[in-house]
């Protein structure tokens, strides 16, 4: 799972233009949406492509996005529970 | 009603200029992305929006935030502060990233942020956004950089009252090649300070075309 | 200041390719969004509003022996086919010369001839052509329109701002008449992207609906000729009262949280011609049908004090069609006007925005003078302008 954190930390910074942001500064389990990163909608849709370019899953409905995208930690437990399938 | 050019600003490969004197020069880049970032992290900002903007949009932001370095926006109601831009190449930097993204149908991935700047306006919004200027805004679109296109529409915007000042300018780009012109109008007695007054030009296509040719 | 009348024009969309067989449509309810299958748009079925390609290739073979052209069909790009239909159609209601100085040529799209990225179309046309001014110029250069065609491309607000530049311009004498012509076509490339966007809904849009879940999206043109002379047509007069344009500077694809920029646009529109919201005689909005355009729209309706006055969207039948829209939604309202009907706002049955916007829920008829069209789009920009009628 923390490889798979650091990963995911390195894949949002490059799918959403981070620059000046290093995989440090990220925490797994602080939000990413609200203060933080200052992520926004267009943000917020760029994470649902990133599931579906590197991890093939497709996010059916996207109010489930708010549970998924909360923190890099949610992503990855998303992705290990559905990766299975 | 006579209006002048309080300010302006040029960029084109390697350098950058404003109100007639080099901003900014580097002759060692090969790409745009390799001139802009740098250029502007000497502007120290601070504003990481600037990441997330296409080649397009970064061009007419950095040339219109060289113009803002001398110009105070606080003087002015916002809601009558006016953007008329133009160029030739529309989106088309933008569009490219855009049908590579759809061309190959076993790797269908398109991207949200990059549609989203497939419009040569967006541009006028992140300026907008920016400085919260909330007035009439257009993007016009020629062949060449064309004077009286956009004498015609500002001047317009001037004597029926819609705008107190405006911004304007061509700002192109496509790949490597690129260049913007932005220029501040303003009417006379607004403009003139005692720091300005010797270098303020009439607004008039003649000017505007001088500017460009200059570039 | 010369008043600016409307002489003629067209409408060319999924409803038929005149102004009149459009109009009849509207007043019956027929929706022009169907579902579709072509590989060629997208990977799996959506809906659309695409103009009969049969029939644009009919209507376009016809109109190169109308001008004595000798070239095939293949000569002309699908979007510069409906341009040029639409602008024969209007050009050819009026006995009047286009090919001097004094008529501007105004052109509005988004996208223009963005179908020729495509593999499928790179031996066919010059490369050139994808650039709007060569586009444009096709076009222009068809009917010898005698001036460079002054291009707006700002997203979906264009075809309003078409007309607002050649109102502006002819008001002030910079010329005589003016051919407003705005056009889009559908495409991979377009509807990808608003996929992308997640903003596409799975059944034909409901505009200010509870349901509403997404846009439509459409294809079309649609052009007005406006004129300083007075021509004297059949059927009464309308002209332009006033325009503006603002900005939310809030979000590049998401509306303003309170309204108030577009609130603006509406006001000095209103200002412009010397009008207040009670002589506003219905609203047609842009009314997209996403969940966020339609709520902002509903309070900078209530932000312009136009709470009473009845509101349509037009998107319920045609779809968005982007560059076209400002244009031929134009259309519409001005013939809705001349009629003096409220047109059913297609795809409405029960209010989903925060202000108690009337929206019209079936066709009536109404004593009216004015009309106010809007409209928004990315980059956070907005439009109003007004039409009025002199003899009501």
């Amino acid at each position: 799972m923390e490889e798979l954190i650091e990963k995911l930390k390195r894949e949002v910074i490059e799918q959403l233009n981070l620059e000046d942001i290093s995989p440090e500064d990220i925490e797994a389990d602080s939000p990413l949406f609200g203060e933080g990163l200052g992520l926004d909608s267009i943000d917020a849709l760029e994470l649902i492509v990133l599931l579906e370019k590197n991890y093939g899953l497709k996010i059916e409905d996207p109010k489930d996005g708010k549970k998924i995208f909360h923190s890099i930690r949610t992503m990855a437990e998303y992705i290990t529970e559905h990766k299975k399938a | 009603m006579n209006q002048v050019i309080s300010a302006y600003s040029g960029i084109k490969p390697g350098q950058a200029w404003v109100n007639g004197g080099i901003e900014y020069r580097d002759e060692n880049f090969i790409t745009f992305a390799e001139f802009i970032k740098p250029f502007f992290k000497r502007l120290n900002l601070g504003y990481p929006k600037f990441y997330k903007m296409d080649p397009l949009s970064k061009l007419g932001f950095i040339a219109s935030e060289l113009i803002f370095k001398h110009i105070d926006l606080d003087l002015y109601d916002k809601k009558r502060v006016g953007i008329v831009l133009a160029n030739s190449s529309s989106s088309l930097d933008s569009d490219l990233v855009h049908q590579e993204s759809i061309n190959n149908r076993s790797h269908y991935f398109p991207s949200p942020s990059v549609f989203v700047y497939t419009l040569p306006n967006i541009m006028i919004g992140e300026i907008c956004i920016r400085h919260q200027l909330k007035g009439e805004n257009a993007f016009l679109i020629s062949e060449k950089f064309e004077s009286s296109l956009l004498f015609n529409f500002v001047n317009e915007l001037f004597l029926n009252n819609r705008v107190d000042v405006c911004l304007t300018g061509w700002v192109d780009l496509l790949k490597e090649q690129f260049e913007a012109l932005m220029m501040f109008v303003e009417p006379t007695g607004l403009a003139i300070t005692e720091e300005n007054s010797g270098m303020l030009l009439p607004f008039s296509e003649e000017t505007m075309d001088d500017l460009y040719k200059k570039m | 200041m010369r008043p600016v009348y409307i002489a003629s024009d067209n409408i060319i969309t999924s409803l038929g390719a005149s102004t009149f067989a459009n109009m009849e449509a509207l007043k019956a309810g027929q929706i022009g969004i169907r579902m579709t299958s072509d590989l060629n748009l997208f990977p799996s079925p959506l809906p659309l509003s695409l103009v009969d390609s049969e029939l644009l290739e009919e209507q376009f073979l016809y109109i190169l022996k109308y001008y004595k052209k000798n070239v095939g069909l293949t000569a002309y790009t699908r979007l510069e086919k409906l341009l040029i239909i639409s602008i024969h159609d209007a050009i050819s209601q009026i006995s009047q010369n286009f090919n001097d100085p004094g008529t501007l040529f105004v052109l509005s799209t988004t996208k223009g001839n963005i179908d020729l990225l495509e593999e499928r179309y790179k031996t066919q046309f010059q490369h050139r052509r994808i650039y709007l001014w060569e586009m444009a110029k096709t076009v222009g250069d068809f009917f010898g329109f005698a001036n460079t065609p002054l291009i707006i491309s700002n997203a979906c607000i264009s075809g309003i701002m078409a007309l607002m530049t050649a109102f502006r311009y002819l008001r002030m004498g910079m010329y005589d008449q003016a051919v407003v012509s705005g056009g889009d076509i559908l495409s991979e490339f377009v509807i990808s992207g608003f996929q992308s966007f997640q903003s596409i809904s799975s059944t034909p849009c409901r505009p200010y609906d509870i349901g509403r879940d997404g846009l439509s999206l459409g294809e079309g043109a649609g052009t007005m000729v406006l004129t300083t002379g007075i021509e004297k047509n059949s059927g009464s007069l309308v002209r332009i009262g006033g325009a503006a344009t603002s900005n939310d500077a809030n979000h590049i694809s998401g509306p303003s949280r309170t309204g108030e920029e577009l609130g603006f646009a509406f006001t000095d529109a209103m200002k412009e011609a010397a009008l207040s919201p009670g002589d506003i005689g219905f609203i047609n909005a842009h009314g997209t049908a996403t969940p966020f355009n339609d709520e902002m729209e509903s309070k900078a309706i209530g932000e312009a004090g136009l709470l009473e006055s009845p509101v349509n969207s037009f998107k319920g039948y045609w779809g968005h069609t982007l560059g076209a829209a400002g244009l031929i939604e134009s259309v519409a309202s001005v013939h809705a006007l001349q009629d003096q009907m409220l047109i059913r706002s297609a795809g409405f049955e029960s209010l989903g925005v925060s202000e108690h916007i009337r929206v019209i829920a079936a066709n009536e008829k109404k004593k009216m003078s004015s009309c106010l069209k809007s409209a928004s789009g990315f980059g956070g920009c907005n439009a109003a302008i007004i039409f009025e009628k002199d003899n009501v």
